[in-house]
């Protein structure tokens, strides 16, 4: 294995992530009220765990995005395109400044991602229940190959209504694929309403251990616990992991923090301001 | 008599000498390892039969997370299934995302007869062939079988191979070379033009000699590929014969005979009458008995022929 993760060992390691995280909300802040689209309150619960993934946990090089090598990460909620678009520059895979054309006509940054188009991107998401599927295809693969590469996966809660992702945890205990790591986005708000009230998730933990995973439940806003669940020094052998990460919609900005109207709002003037000086108040 | 043969045989042979020679080859199904004749690749390569259960929606994302990680998969399963299932996938993870997957929909058109429209896989060409990227293929007989499962695993491409399990002759010359997007000139003639793919190709043969003993020469042509369409054929029919039929085991919507007509109808106009399911779930009956009654038998080849030659 010749790659790296190569921010793996700055220390400290919470304090530097919570500062890279802090500029991508920012950066993501901004695309969205430029673009006037987007879906911000899913990007800001997302944010940490790509922060944490990017900058500590995943081995790639950016100037190498196919390496066979490479840790794959699959954004299933891939209407959060824009935080892993903003997370991808960050680290390097394209330069920052085409985060402005987010959206506009012709653009690679399309509201989904696109792997055809935008280096680092694994496969085509927007459909829900997709990701999942890819990333037990791509882990199976791993082991097929016996490769040391692990796959990454992050869906969305309300997106596990989809029968597609039981179809894929069934699968996935089944073939043994260890080299798995399922990241769900617990902000337990959906388009229209909770989730609860829509098409309820609970017990989740229990669902995903009747499926045969390993079910590791943290605050997906605290990257002491995001780094200790995504180690992979903690992985079962023989069984695909499930992390739950319990987040909010909209974290980071007060008037956005697990309000449904936020699933894709833009941010008027006076919003995005208030918005912006909230983050900045952040920068530690 | 002609012998009849499976092409079911043909593609899990070949499939075969793919994977022997290709450690990354691998067949991914959903308990379909009987129907799909996978048996023997089950037995000398257990681990790289990647068997999801019944599960199509899965089976697909597996198939282009596999070609992600460096793998060339075979998806084996019954086309009714593979396709209508999953076509979300397919479009998705497989054409958009222009992942290296061969979908090979066994059992497709009306094979499945008896077992009814549900089991029937006549709306195929029709999902498949309106996705960008992906290339639609439907092989006559055993031999074009084995070119086209070949030609799939060299071209960097998602494809789409329909393969019936009905019993079919050899039509296809020794010396034949199978190519994406080549239609094969099986018979010349200057009266009418037949356009065929799939089991129908040998019942346009017998429609031609029908044809031939009344005085029609008819040009009989093979359409494996429904997509890319090779156009300069069709346009040179269109030019040089009075009219087009086309036959296939699919509706009459959507399938080669639309494919054809909107090439015909942009580029160079002329009578075409399209043979199919008439848009309705068929009845119950063997796949022969269905081709027959929708007027696919030789003698109502000949007839839809005769009246666009005359």
């Amino acid at each position: 294995m010749s790659l790296v993760n190569k921010y793996a060992n700055a220390q400290p390691v919470t304090h530097r992530l919570a500062q890279i995280a802090n500029r991508i909300r920012l950066r993501d802040l901004e695309m969205v009220f430029t673009a006037k689209a987007g879906h911000i309150g899913g990007d800001m619960s997302a944010i940490d765990v790509l922060t944490t993934l990017y900058f500590h946990v995943l081995r790639y090089d950016p100037a190498k995005p196919l390496a066979p090598e490479r840790d794959r990460f699959v954004l299933s909620k891939g209407h959060c395109a824009g935080a892993l678009y903003v997370t991808l520059a960050e680290a390097g895979f394209f330069a920052a400044a085409e985060l402005k054309t987010f959206l506009q006509p012709l653009s690679r940054l399309n509201g989904h991602p696109n792997r055809t188009k935008v280096p680092g991107v694994e496969t085509n998401t927007g459909p829900l229940g997709h990701g999942l599927p890819v990333a037990v295809g791509m882990a199976k693969a791993a082991q097929l190959s016996k490769a040391s590469w692990r796959t990454y996966v992050m869906t969305g809660d309300g997106e596990l209504q989809e029968g597609s992702n039981w179809e894929a945890a069934m699968a996935a205990a089944q073939f043994k694929l260890d080299n798995l790591i399922l990241i769900i986005d617990r902000n337990r708000l959906q388009q229209g309403a909770r989730t609860e009230a829509t098409n309820a998730l609970e017990p989740l933990a229990d669902k995903w251990r009747a499926f045969g995973w390993s079910v590791t439940e943290i605050n997906g806003h605290d990257f002491g616990e995001l780094i200790a669940a995504l180690s992979p020094d903690v992985a079962p052998v023989g069984q695909p992991r499930c992390i739950i990460a319990h987040t909010n919609k909209g974290e980071g900005i007060s008037f956005m923090r697990d309000r449904v109207e936020w699933h894709h709002k833009v941010p008027s003037a006076k919003e995005y301001e208030q918005a912006r000086r909230e983050l900045e108040g952040q920068v530690l | 008599m002609t012998a009849l043969h499976d092409c079911r045989d043909a593609f899990a042979k070949t499939l075969g000498e793919l994977a022997e020679a290709n450690p990354d080859v691998v067949a991914v199904c959903n308990d379909s390892v009987g129907s799909s004749k996978l048996g023997d690749f089950a037995k000398a390569w257990p681990e790289r039969l990647v068997n999801v259960g019944i599960a199509e929606q899965n089976m697909i994302g597996v198939a282009a997370g596999l070609a992600n990680g460096g793998k060339l998969p075979f998806v084996c399963a019954a086309a009714p299934f593979l396709t209508g299932r999953a076509l979300e996938q397919i479009k998705a993870d497989i054409a958009y995302s222009e992942a290296n997957v061969k979908l090979c929909g066994i059992s497709s058109g009306m094979a499945y007869g008896e077992l009814g429209p549900t089991h029937h896989s006549v709306e195929d060409f029709a999902w498949t062939r309106v996705l960008p990227n992906l290339i639609v293929v439907a092989p006559a007989d055993r031999i074009e079988t084995a070119q086209a499962v070949r030609a799939a695993a060299e071209t960097e491409a998602p494809v789409f191979l329909r393969l019936s399990r009905m019993g079919v002759p050899d039509i296809m010359p020794k010396d034949y070379r199978f190519q994406f997007g080549k239609a094969a000139m099986m018979r010349q003639g200057r009266d009418v033009t037949i356009i065929a793919n799939g089991v129908l190709v040998a019942r346009a043969l017998a429609a031609a000699d029908i044809l031939a003993a009344q005085g029609i020469k008819a040009r009989v042509i093979n359409m494996a590929t429904v997509k890319p369409l090779d156009e300069e054929a069709i346009l040179a029919a269109a030019r040089e014969t009075r009219g087009i039929v086309t036959c296939e085991e699919h509706s009459i919507h959507g399938g080669l005979g639309g494919a054809i007509a909107e090439v015909v109808v942009s580029r160079h106009p002329t009578r075409m009458k399209i043979l199919g399911v008439p848009g309705i779930f068929a009845p119950t009956g063997s796949a022969a008995f269905l081709l027959d009654r929708f007027g696919m038998s030789p003698e109502g080849i000949a007839a839809a022929a005769e009246g666009l030659a005359r």
